[in-house]
């Protein structure tokens, strides 16, 4: 990748759910460096709206969002899909298929590059299996390979949703409130896998959190968000006090 | 300090008087239903005496008609309602589909497969076999459509219902991954779906055994047709042998439902 | 832990172990098809020629002919009847049915004997109790009353008596507490627990036998299924359209009303 190609360029991003009501009054950045980037700032604050907005299940209301120079923006259909499976994403809830097996969890992050009659055969390429197995075996979880994904607690369903999303050879991961439902050293270990699955693949890792500390801890670069707005983006040690209060204390948000 | 009496109802004025007005039609109705029917009182008081006269003639049973015309008749009877029951499917799964707010979004959409739905459901089984019969002529033909286009309605509501319950949480992900939409629906949709499709599927097999028994009154083939052949001759014992096969393969048609839905808990 | 750099590239198992009775079950599926539509003689041909028909009926039976609409309206009228004393009957009937079936409230030598007429009652199709009622108590709308009381008995009554099976002692008690008699036992404890229930099965019971009163007549039991049927006998197709509209009226109008009525029972402040 080189310096002048970004991994995410998102350009003046709007979205109101609600005519009248913007939830994103025009975001603004863009990543050219792997790593961990967290964005932070209180709840309703848009965080997971701008995550759903690069992978399109959130249609934005204008704005340009390009991924790998490709306008992700209005792209629809069979392109969509292209673009969609460039992008894993991680979710709070893991949002596995219960019935279904881990290891059948973890190969559905193929399914973007197969057909649906390849997915009703379960043809999925033996270099698939492989590496499903790979993943489970990096994430920890070897031994859990054919239990239903409804038997795991809530840390290991959230790794066999990271080993889905690596699953997909993604150019980039969002990982929407991935540590929410867990507890704090939970939380520490799948931080540590998204870190590690980061810097081997070499792409960024843009992960929404609202826990400070573990995002000093974890990110490369943090981005602040409050009322819609980025009103902080660098690097994690320059995050003083004034403006973690500009993000969470004060009623800018409420404005 | 004036004493505050605070009063207590039990129901708003508005809800009392909605409850009333129902209670008031419900009972005019009936009144007036009872004033207006044409009944031979004659008739009414005579009942009892009648019906005990034909149940002595249906006794003894007559059992050796079993193996000539009952056995066949009813083999063909369950097998208009399994036939008619996977024939629905064809019909009530694209509908269920396009009803479902989670799959499709178009409100003309749902318009359209609920239009279908109703009307399916509103006209009995029966009252289709009777058009099936003057269009395909009589015989199995007109009674396994008629079973399959009724059950498309009961299918067809109970299965978008089970549709719209799905948690969309893994829906969501499948559709994150770029997957194309079969994907999504056999890997997202479906397993979610599946045990209250097979509970439906199964319900509805059950009642159309029921239903498929007395298709043959109107010519749509099945155990109807003898039951019909031997009331016209009025040969009461054979009814009664008819009668008796339809309880038999009604109640093991229930065991058998029963016992399957067990399993699949 | 193993990092993802391609090493040895191990020769994983097949992770789908092939379940069998998937398998099972959609071979069954194909070869039931097959064997069925052969033993029954179902074949393409007569399907076809069938549609053909099915266009000349359509066009016969459109536009619908409402001229007759005396007839319609005496049948219609029949049917409403029908439908409304067998369900005030029927509903009447199986609250003491259905008390008598209670396993809670009732000896074993009395639930037992009460639960097998109910299952009886449930078992046989309307239109064939309605034809054994035609035959012995003549045509008309008796016998299609007698028909419906039956079919509302054998679904109200086992409702009603899983009902009471269900309902919670302990509210019972309570009211016993209180030094209350009897009956205003059952109206502050037991009736409380049951009655939105009891709306929600009666008003699907009326639907019921709205429908099945429209279908009973066909074997002689009165109300619009008689109209339908000679109406058919008679090749009057147009006739049989404008029946069958107003069969689909009646139905949809009461499932507007009964949400209505749900509605209003419902309400509790």
């Amino acid at each position: 990748m080189t310096a002048m190609q970004s991994y995410l360029d998102i350009k003046d991003l709007k979205k109101e759910y609600v005519q009248g009501t913007p939830i994103l009054k025009g975001i603004n950045f863009s990543i050219e460096q792997p790593g961990i980037i967290a964005i932070i700032g209180p709840s309703g604050t848009g965080k997971s709206t701008l995550l759903r907005c690069i992978n399109r299940l959130v249609t934005p209301s204008s704005g340009n969002i390009i991924i790998n120079s490709q306008d992700a923006s209005n792209a629809r259909g069979k392109m969509l899909r292209q673009l969609r499976r460039q992008v894993a994403m991680v979710f709070q809830e893991y949002n596995l298929v219960e019935r279904l097996s881990v290891i059948e969890n973890v190969l559905s992050g193929r399914l973007g590059y197969m057909s649906s009659w390849q997915a009703w055969r379960r043809q999925y390429s033996q270099h698939d299996i492989n590496t499903a197995f790979e993943l489970l075996a990096a994430v920890g979880l070897s031994d859990q390979a054919n239990k239903r994904a409804d038997s795991l607690s809530g840390g290991q369903r959230q790794r066999v949703g990271i080993a889905r999303a690596v699953m997909q050879d993604p150019s980039i991961i969002l990982a929407d409130e991935p540590t929410s439902s867990l507890d704090p050293k939970t939380a520490v270990e799948i931080m540590s896998l998204l870190e590690r699955f980061a810097s081997e693949k070499n792409i960024p890792a843009l992960v929404n959190m609202h826990d400070v500390k573990l995002a000093q801890r974890f990110a490369t670069r943090i981005i602040g968000m409050s009322n819609g707005h980025i009103i902080y983006d660098g690097p994690p040690q320059d995050i003083s006090d004034d403006i973690l209060k500009e993000i969470y204390g004060g009623e800018s948000w409420l404005d | 300090m004036s004493q505050l009496n605070h009063q207590w109802q039990r129901f708003t004025l508005a809800q009392k008087l909605s409850r009333y007005s129902v209670y008031l039609i419900f009972v005019l109705a009936l009144v007036m239903s009872m004033r207006t029917v044409e009944i031979i009182p004659e008739f009414f008081f005579d009942a009892p005496e009648q019906m005990m006269d034909m149940f002595s003639r249906m006794w003894p049973i007559d059992v050796a008609f079993y193996p000539m015309t009952v056995h066949s008749a009813i083999i063909e009877t369950l097998n208009i309602a399994t036939l008619g029951t996977l024939v629905t499917l064809i019909f009530a799964i694209p509908l269920a589909l396009l009803n479902a707010s989670n799959v499709v979004a178009s409100p003309a959409a749902h318009w359209l497969a609920r239009f279908f739905l109703v009307s399916s459901r509103s006209v009995n089984s029966l009252v289709w076999a009777l058009l099936f019969v003057a269009i395909f002529g009589p015989g199995v033909l007109a009674g396994v459509l008629a079973i399959a286009l009724r059950s498309v309605g009961f299918v067809g509501k109970l299965l978008s219902e089970a549709l719209e319950e799905i948690d969309m949480g893994s829906v969501e992900a499948l559709r994150a991954t770029g997957a194309p939409w079969g994907a999504v629906m056999l890997k997202g949709y479906w397993p979610q779906v599946m045990p209250a499709f097979y509970s439906i599927v199964l319900f509805r097999w059950d009642i159309n055994v029921r239903e498929s028994a007395v298709l043959g009154l109107v010519g749509a083939g099945g155990i109807g047709v003898v039951l019909n052949d031997s009331m016209n001759l009025f040969e009461w014992q054979q009814v009664a042998t008819s009668l008796l096969a339809i309880f038999a393969v009604v109640i093991m048609a229930e065991v058998l439902v029963v016992n399957i839905r067990k399993r699949m808990i | 832990m193993a990092g993802l750099t391609p090493q040895q590239h191990k020769m994983h198992p097949d992770p789908f172990p092939r379940k069998p009775w998937h398998s099972v079950l959609s071979v069954l599926v194909v070869v039931y098809l097959v064997y069925s539509i052969n033993t029954m003689g179902l074949d393409w041909q007569r399907f076809i020629d069938g549609l053909g028909h099915a266009d000349k009926l359509l066009d016969r039976m459109f536009p619908p002919n409402f001229s007759r609409w005396e007839l319609l309206l005496e049948g219609l009228l029949e049917s409403l009847e029908i439908a409304v004393i067998s369900s005030a009957a029927g509903i009447f009937l199986s609250l003491f049915i259905g008390l008598l079936a209670a396993r809670n409230f009732m000896p074993n030598w009395v639930s037992v004997p009460v639960r097998g007429f109910i299952a009886i009652c449930r078992s046989f199709h309307p239109v064939i109790i309605a034809i054994l009622f035609v035959k012995s108590v003549g045509f008309g709308a008796l016998a299609g009353i007698l028909t419906l009381i039956i079919a509302t008995i054998g679904f109200i009554a086992k409702l009603f008596a899983e009902a009471i099976e269900e309902i919670s002692f302990k509210q019972v008690e309570a009211i016993q507490a209180t030094g209350a008699n009897f009956i205003s036992v059952i109206l502050f404890s037991v009736m409380p627990q049951v009655f939105s229930r009891f709306i929600g099965f009666a008003t699907y019971q009326f639907d019921s036998n709205l429908r099945n009163s429209t279908m009973v007549g066909i074997v002689g039991a009165g109300g619009l299924g008689g109209t339908l049927f000679s109406a058919f006998q008679r090749f009057d197709y147009d006739f049989v359209a404008a029946i069958l509209i107003t069969i689909i009226a009646l139905i949809l109008f009461w499932e507007f009303l009964s949400t209505l009525v749900r509605r209003i029972f419902q309400c509790r402040s």
